[in-house]
């Protein structure tokens, strides 16, 4: 769908899902390295994958002409340059606009481009902490959490690209290039789904419950959501509400079945079940057969016979368990990428499927295309080059 | 409203969704420009209008909810009942009218009330649909139903938080949605796009689960590469120490991390304490890790002789990463956030003024705007079937009296 678009990448972490993203939907996404760089980590690979690589060191006058002679044919310019830092001038859209009017450049950053804090520093913990994410993890009595894989970079990369195709829509209408202005911070806001609400409608500050359910019985009994099982754990809620009645019954016909010990969970009508209005001692006896249960399960026997059964609740994956789940095989989701050593990559693929079929990725992660090569499919020739006057200010 | 042509105006956008993964999208398009029109019934509305709180004032009631107002605001609303033919031939002609179909349904729901793609493209070729749902629209575990604080775990982001050698933990209602609706956004307008310069339509079948799984893309190339299996770790990191969250005198939490001998050497200074940078037990980073419960009461006995926004602007005045642990109360107070103007309130039909989230980005020439609170239950049926769609004042009469708008 985006295959009529070039990208230039040279963002840092916190923007390389952006590229990824629009690189997924069609477009030529060129990912700038300074030679020497290690492109070996996971992220690096996974985030740089189905783009191809330039080497190209900005750090040097050459560099920079270079690079803008290659803005002048490009739509779309993803970098992270933050307030203060040498490279902010070279990144100012006055300036880029004057290489190319129709220019999107999407300026991926920890708060945005201006305000009181735009040039603070911050990396993944800070950045959760900002966005109000991580007061709503943990244990109610301990300290504020993160996910211990990054997911600011996700939640910001992922607004990226959303405002680089926004800005674009408008250009295809317009012929106009603009700057999006990304804020890492206001991105993990959206992690918290409608916990402001709470706050702007009631005055109540939502605080973090750890691996319990609280806020919903008027009694203050709380709901277990984790439950060992015999290989990890599961995540699993007595709900109420038509879906929580359903999933309720057809737990108490499958231990049945099972011949497992009901307890208070044996007569219990879900019609009348009403979560609102249990006490913390109604809930601990309905929980505490389940809790029996639970644990003479794996994880993938819950799954599939919750999935038959049309139930609510899902096991806890571990990386491994995603990587095998029959689900993402059937759709196509892992695609292998040979790599110029001769070895195979296993990615996880587009992240959609368009039209019936999941567009496969194009480049392994670090396929080098070179400068000469790269200016020639650019239209990027000679008469080009001398066209663009390099600002010596910002060299 | 803002006094430019926003980017996304003359977008028609036509939503059959609920609670947050397909109105999310629809929220980001509407910031934008775009006109958005939310379908619901009165028999049933939006489920995020009645299921949960939090209600204005802890009454209940369809147009009280902070749930539905924070994913639905700039919007239109209306109700059409779908098990009604009048309702649902009222539906189509809202699809003709639209660019792109916006539905979270479970798959063949759309098919099956006669608005799949298929149909779709008839009334209005070259449409952009989008089905978003929790494992896709096919495999063998489609038809799961399953909500997004529970897809959550199945996608690893429960499991890898909290301490190793306690349970997973929460993370807060459906956070997978908004990593769908958010990728889902970037997909449907790319249609759009292609859509305006070719004429070509697009069906996009939206996994939440798949969408997840890119925000965690490295620990699983991680694990099919090396075997390596990323696990919860508190907040550490291998690459950071120190890397955590410390109390503070006003009772809130400050983070900081260092990610340089050097950076920990100007933490130490600021502590009070510079001879931590050359004692053995703290000079590199692993030692740092091997000795982070020692160095943690060290930094501890700092930060509770400070506020944590003081002791943050204190760190970072000397390039060290820090920020105070913003509570949800305290996103309204943030410096940062207010310049962005990241809350905008605005007039709400039924429950007064409400603080609505804008955007993560703006655009620099054709900024996007919150337009209005979230739309009351089918607050805009006559706006939307006499303006946008076109129904003749008679025609709109006889579609009342068919139940078309319960």
């Amino acid at each position: 769908m985006f295959s009529a678009y070039r990208v230039l990448d040279v963002s840092n972490r916190i923007g390389w899902l952006a590229g990824r993203l629009l690189a997924d939907l069609g477009a030529d996404v060129i990912r700038v390295e300074a030679p020497g760089v290690s492109i070996d980590s996971a992220d690096w690979q996974a985030y740089h994958v189905n783009k191809r690589l330039l080497r190209l060191d900005l750090g040097t006058v050459e560099g920079r002409c270079t690079f803008d002679q290659l803005i002048a044919k490009a739509d779309i310019l993803i970098e992270s340059s933050q307030l203060g830092e040498a490279n902010a001038r070279y990144f100012e859209w006055t300036r880029l606009k004057k290489v190319n009017p129709r220019l999107v450049q999407v300026s991926v950053t920890p708060f945005g481009r201006e305000g009181p804090r735009a040039g603070w520093l911050a990396s993944d913990l800070e950045l959760m902490a900002a966005g109000g994410a991580m007061s709503l993890a943990g244990e109610p009595d301990g300290p504020p959490t993160r996910v211990t894989v990054p997911q600011s970079y996700g939640w910001a990369g992922g607004q990226a690209a959303v405002g680089a195709v926004t800005a674009i829509v408008h250009r295809t209408a317009t012929g106009l290039g603009q700057r999006v202005d990304v804020s890492a911070q206001s991105a993990v806001i959206l992690a918290s789904s409608h916990a402001a609400a709470f706050w702007d409608m009631n005055g109540t500050n939502p605080t973090r419950c750890g691996a319990y359910l609280t806020g919903r019985s008027i009694k203050g009994a709380r709901y277990r959501a984790f439950w060992p099982c015999s290989d990890g754990y599961l995540n699993f809620i007595v709900y109420g509400g038509p879906a929580g009645r359903r999933t309720n019954s057809q737990l108490v016909e499958w231990m049945r079945e099972r011949k497992a010990a009901l307890g208070a969970l044996d007569g219990t009508d879900w019609k009348r079940f009403d979560p609102k209005l249990a006490t913390q001692e109604q809930v601990d006896e309905l929980e505490q057969p389940i809790a029996e249960f639970f644990l003479t399960l794996t994880k993938r026997e819950f799954l599939e016979e919750a999935s038959r059964r049309e139930m609510l609740g899902y096991p806890v994956s571990t990386i491994a368990d995603i990587a095998h789940d029959p689900q993402l095989a059937a759709r196509d989701f892992w695609q292998d990428m040979p790599r110029a050593d001769g070895s195979v990559q296993r990615h996880c693929g587009s992240y959609a499927i368009i039209d019936g079929v999941r567009p496969p990725l194009r480049h392994a992660a670090g396929e080098e295309v070179g400068l000469d090569a790269l200016m020639d499919e650019f239209g990027a020739g000679p008469q080009l080059r001398s066209m663009v006057k390099p600002e010596r200010q910002f060299l | 409203m803002s006094a430019v042509q926003q980017a996304l105006a003359g977008v028609k956008v036509a939503e059959f969704g609920a609670y947050a993964a397909g109105p999310h999208i629809g929220k980001m398009l509407a910031t934008f420009g775009a006109t958005v029109v939310h379908v619901e019934s009165r028999s049933r509305p939006d489920g995020f209008r009645l299921e949960y709180p939090p209600y204005k004032d802890g009454r209940t009631g369809v147009d009280r909810s902070g749930c539905f107002a924070i994913f639905n605001d700039s919007k239109r609303a209306v109700t059409l009942d779908l098990k009604n033919e009048a309702g649902v031939a009222l539906a189509r002609q809202l699809i003709g009218w639209s660019d792109i179909v916006i539905e979270n349904m479970r798959p063949d729901v759309m098919a099956r009330l006669g608005l799949g793609y298929e149909e779709a493209c008839a009334l209005r070729p070259g449409i952009v649909m989008i089905s978003s749902c929790n494992m896709g629209q096919t495999g063998p575990r489609a038809q799961t139903p399953g909500f997004g604080s529970q897809l959550s775990s199945l996608s690893g982001f429960c499991g890898l938080t909290g301490s190793p050698d306690g349970p997973p933990q929460l993370l807060y209602g459906p956070y997978i949605d908004f990593i769908a609706s958010t990728l889902g956004a970037s997909a449907v307008l790319a249609g759009l796009d292609r859509q305006r310069r070719t004429g070509q339509g697009a069906l996009i079948d939206l996994a939440q689960y798949e969408s997840g799984l890119m925000f965690i893309a490295g620990s699983m190339l991680d694990y099919h590469r090396d075997g390596v299996v990323a696990e919860r770790a508190s907040n550490r990191d291998p690459n950071a120490a120190p890397h955590d969250a410390y109390r503070c005198r006003d009772g809130q939490w400050l983070v900081l991390s260092c990610w340089s001998d050097a950076e920990f050497a100007r933490l130490a200074g600021m502590i009070g304490m510079p001879g931590l940078a050359d004692d053995a037990r703290f000079a590199t980073l692993g030692a740092r890790q091997a000795n982070e419960t020692e160095l943690s009461e060290l930094i501890g006995k700092w930060s509770v002789g400070r506020d944590a926004s003081e002791a943050a602007t204190l760190l970072q005045a000397i390039q060290v990463h820090a920020y105070p642990v913003n509570t949800i109360a305290d996103l309204f107070d943030d410096p940062q956030l207010g310049y962005r103007r990241t809350w905008r309130r605005r007039r709400h039909g039924a429950v007064g003024d409400l603080a609505c989230y804008f955007s993560a980005f703006d655009l620099s020439d054709v900024p996007g705007d919150v337009t209005g609170a979230a739309p009351t239950l089918g607050a805009d049926n006559e706006y939307v079937f006499r303006e946008l769609v076109g129904l003749s004042c008679e025609q709109y009469a006889d579609y009342q009296g068919l139940g078309a708008f319960e």
